[in-house]
């Protein structure tokens, strides 16, 4: 059986750079800055300015419900709490912090604890209190996702192993290299929402995690490992999901509505670490690659490390370095600054060059039809984007701008090189602010 | 690092293909037709195809200069224009009725509606009911048609097209098949197939332009919906009204038409389904043009008439997106 969905593109994948790289554990830097909104609402301080913290240490509390706390990820004292460019180059608030190059841990983290007697609320208790949120890029908390309303029952519990964008090989690696971990993370997942199923998606160009993970899942009966065709983006959400059960989730609609939880591979690692090991999600595995870094890696990273050093350790950039992005080519953020902090959505930093990264003038469009033949979601991505350009706001609506989750496989075949994504952020912006209106 | 960056919006890696590319490869998959017109209506064919495309590139570039805007003859569009509204005239045709023709393609069918990407028409179309409207003599004249070369004869022999001999004698009372009209002038399915039969220069060969056109498929710059469709359609409608099917797929330029016309990206629906609609309504108005209708033949004004449709079409396909909820009736 071909597990796949409609449209979609493969381009050129990239992973050779850094596929055979083992994940490997980057120095803790001197000084962190991490950003108080790391997935939900932001959330607020809770140390002062010279306070003494150790790795672990929780260094704010969440906002509200959709909120998560973040955690200290170097041992030293604050040094500011201050405004920082964040990768989107959006300056907020961030706690800094200088290392005493002590590398103490805060009590009890990374403790083993035997959590087999542990109760549903209990596990997503401890996953909100080490923060953790999908490590896709949106960075959603986990603890919300596994609140479904009552009426809604989770059958299956999807783990993404796709990483269907090129270059990207972070969680390749990780199921490589810790996929009992991952296993054990769906379980407690599983646990969590009291489902049935679980499903582990990976694309057929990932052989190596493949076997691993149906090696190590073989003789449990609740989980399946599925091998997906190679087209990007089969790791979108809603492209998974049907690729795995068939079903479509509602246009406006959660996957929960279809009875589905959909989580990272990176998140169940992480979900594993918070329970078992009493771990807050302070770490993370990020792929720095592409053809413009020296010696790319996959790296095991304190979340608040500036990208600069991430790059300086990789050897720094190469001569042609032309657009640095956090995230993958296809969905991530340029960079304005190197001093953008990792932070918990981080699946890779890549240093392009400009004979792949080019950026090209915008021709007329000659509806040759392409965008509309590869749109995952069946949108008609360039009357959407006609109507955005001439601030056709509402018709853009009606067309499923809100849809649109701005995966980029129209701009990328576009023969005319019109930058449709760009007219879907300011679209969707402008739509958004028109609902609120009314 | 103090090298400036780039900042812009995903997708960071693009595609390759580009319209000069796209443009270039269909212009690339006409080299077997371009070699059927040379073969079959002489040296004629070629000059008359090379003043097309110069004509139409010093237009495109003089309007472009006049108007302050970037010059883009260079994208091979205009020479697309030019080679296939020079498929569309005998051969014998002044060479200066080419010329005005290629200049109002491209300044009125295509700039005056804002250049590539605006036309609303088909720019060689528009050419060819131009020409069509100012020298219907020499555009539908026996006189201006010639009989193939054949390699027995140098001498170009003025011969109707097989499509006007059946429309003729049809109307004449004939009640012979048309197969046996055809006969009598010594021209079967097979002359039909390869081309060697009276004709426009680019039109006749439907092997030639069979050929370019798979090649395009397979490269998928074309939707194969449209000459599907569009061919079908001509098919069974003739077919059921007691035509021969055959003789009106063969015959005429529905095979330039349908191929190379129809499936104009520009003046042609977006999704697959509003394909699938323009096709159908391009087969019944050529089957009606050429069975109803005072001309013998009907593609190029069944392809402008759908043309003008597209926008509509395009309205009423849009694809079912994904996860569709039927909205609830207030």
């Amino acid at each position: 059986m071909k597990y796949t969905f409609s449209g979609g593109y493969h381009p050129p994948d990239g992973k050779s750079y850094s596929e055979k790289m083992p994940i490997e554990k980057m120095p803790s830097p001197k000084m962190a800055a991490i950003h108080l909104h790391q997935g939900g609402a932001p959330s607020k301080a809770v140390v002062n300015i010279g306070d003494e913290v150790k790795i672990g240490q929780p260094i704010s509390e969440a906002s509200g419900f959709v909120s998560v706390p973040v955690h200290a990820s170097i041992s030293g004292k604050i040094k500011a709490i201050a405004k920082i460019t964040d990768a989107a180059g959006i300056k907020s608030d961030a706690v800094i912090i200088e290392s005493d190059g002590k590398e103490e841990m805060f009590p009890g983290v990374g403790v083993k604890v035997d959590y087999s007697q542990f109760s549903a609320d209990e596990i997503k208790k401890k996953i909100f209190s080490a923060g953790v949120t999908g490590m896709g890029g949106a960075k959603f908390p986990t603890h919300v996702k596994l609140s479904p309303p009552a009426e809604k029952r989770i059958n299956h519990i999807i783990l993404n192993g796709v990483e269907c964008e090129p270059y990207l090989t972070a969680d390749d690696r990780l199921m490589q290299e810790s996929p009992d971990t991952i296993i054990e993370g769906l379980k407690l997942i599983m646990k969590v929402v009291n489902a049935e199923s679980g499903i582990i998606g990976i694309e057929k160009n990932k052989p190596e995690s493949i076997r691993i993970m149906k090696d190590k899942t073989a003789s449990m009966k609740d989980i399946k490992v599925i091998d997906l065709e190679v087209k990007y983006p089969q790791g979108g959400e809603k492209q998974l999901i049907f690729a795995a059960i068939g079903k479509e989730v509602p246009s406006g609609g959660l996957p929960m509505d279809v009875g589905v939880v959909v989580s990272n591979v990176g998140t169940a690692n992480a979900v594993y670490e918070a329970v078992a090991l009493n771990k807050p999600f302070y770490e993370r595995v990020v792929s720095v690659t592409g053809e413009s870094i020296t010696n790319p890696k996959n790296l095991l990273v304190r979340i608040g490390t500036p990208t600069s050093e991430l790059i300086e350790y990789c050897g720094g950039v190469k001569e042609d370095v032309y657009k640095v992005v956090n995230g993958g080519p296809m969905m991530g953020a340029a960079m304005y600054s190197m001093e953008a902090p990792v932070h918990k959505g981080t699946s890779g930093i890549l240093c392009l060059s400009k004979e792949n990264a080019a950026v090209y003038e915008e021709q007329p469009c000659i509806s040759c039809g392409k965008c509309v033949s590869v749109c995952p979601l069946k949108l008609v991505p360039t009357e959407i984007q006609m109507n955005v350009q001439y601030k056709k706001y509402e018709d853009a609506e009606k067309l499923g701008i809100l849809d649109c989750m701005l995966c980029g496989t129209c701009a990328y075949v576009c023969p005319a090189k019109r930058n449709l994504v760009h007219y879907f952020m300011i679209g969707r912006a402008r739509v958004a602010e028109m609902k609120r209106k009314k | 690092m103090d090298k400036m960056l780039i900042v812009s919006a995903n997708p960071h890696i693009r595609d390759k293909s580009s319209i000069a590319k796209i443009m270039y490869i269909v212009i690339l998959s006409l080299v077997p037709a371009i070699f059927a017109s040379y073969w079959f209506f002489g040296f004629r064919a070629i000059v008359l195809i090379l003043i097309a495309i110069v004509s139409c590139l010093i237009t495109e570039a003089a309007i472009q200069k006049f108007r302050k805007k970037p010059v883009t003859v260079y994208d091979g569009s205009a020479i697309l224009t030019g080679i296939l509204l020079a498929f569309n005239v005998p051969a014998n045709i002044p060479w200066w009725i080419v010329m005005l023709g290629s200049i109002f393609a491209i300044a009125i069918a295509k700039q005056a509606f804002g250049g590539l990407g605006y036309n609303i028409f088909n720019p060689a179309l528009i050419g060819r009911a131009f020409m069509l409207a100012s020298w219907p003599v020499e555009m539908t004249s026996n006189k201006f048609w010639t009989q193939p070369y054949t390699g027995k004869t140098m001498d170009a022999i003025s011969s109707a097209t097989p499509l006007n001999l059946v429309k003729t004698a049809l109307k004449d009372g004939s009640t012979k098949e048309t197969v046996e009209i055809l006969a009598e002038k010594g021209v079967g399915y097979w002359e039909l197939f390869i081309g060697n039969v009276s004709g426009c220069i680019g039109e006749t060969s439907f092997l030639a332009l069979l050929i370019g056109v798979i090649a395009l498929m397979i490269l998928g710059l074309v939707n194969w919906r449209v000459p599907f469709f569009y061919v079908g359609t001509v098919f069974i409608m003739t077919w059921l009204m007691g035509y021969d099917p055959v003789f009106h797929i063969l015959a005429g330029g529905l095979a330039l038409g349908a191929f190379y016309m129809a499936t104009d990206m520009v003046t042609s629906p977006i999704s697959n389904n509003g394909n699938i609609v323009f096709a159908l309504g391009l087969g019944f108005l050529t089957v009606s043009i050429r069975v109803w209708g005072g001309y013998p033949e009907g593609v190029s004004y069944s392809i402008l008439i759908m043309n003008c449709l597209v926008p509509l079409i395009n309205k009423f396909t849009v694809p079912k997106k994904f996860g569709f909820v039927k909205p609830k009736k207030a």
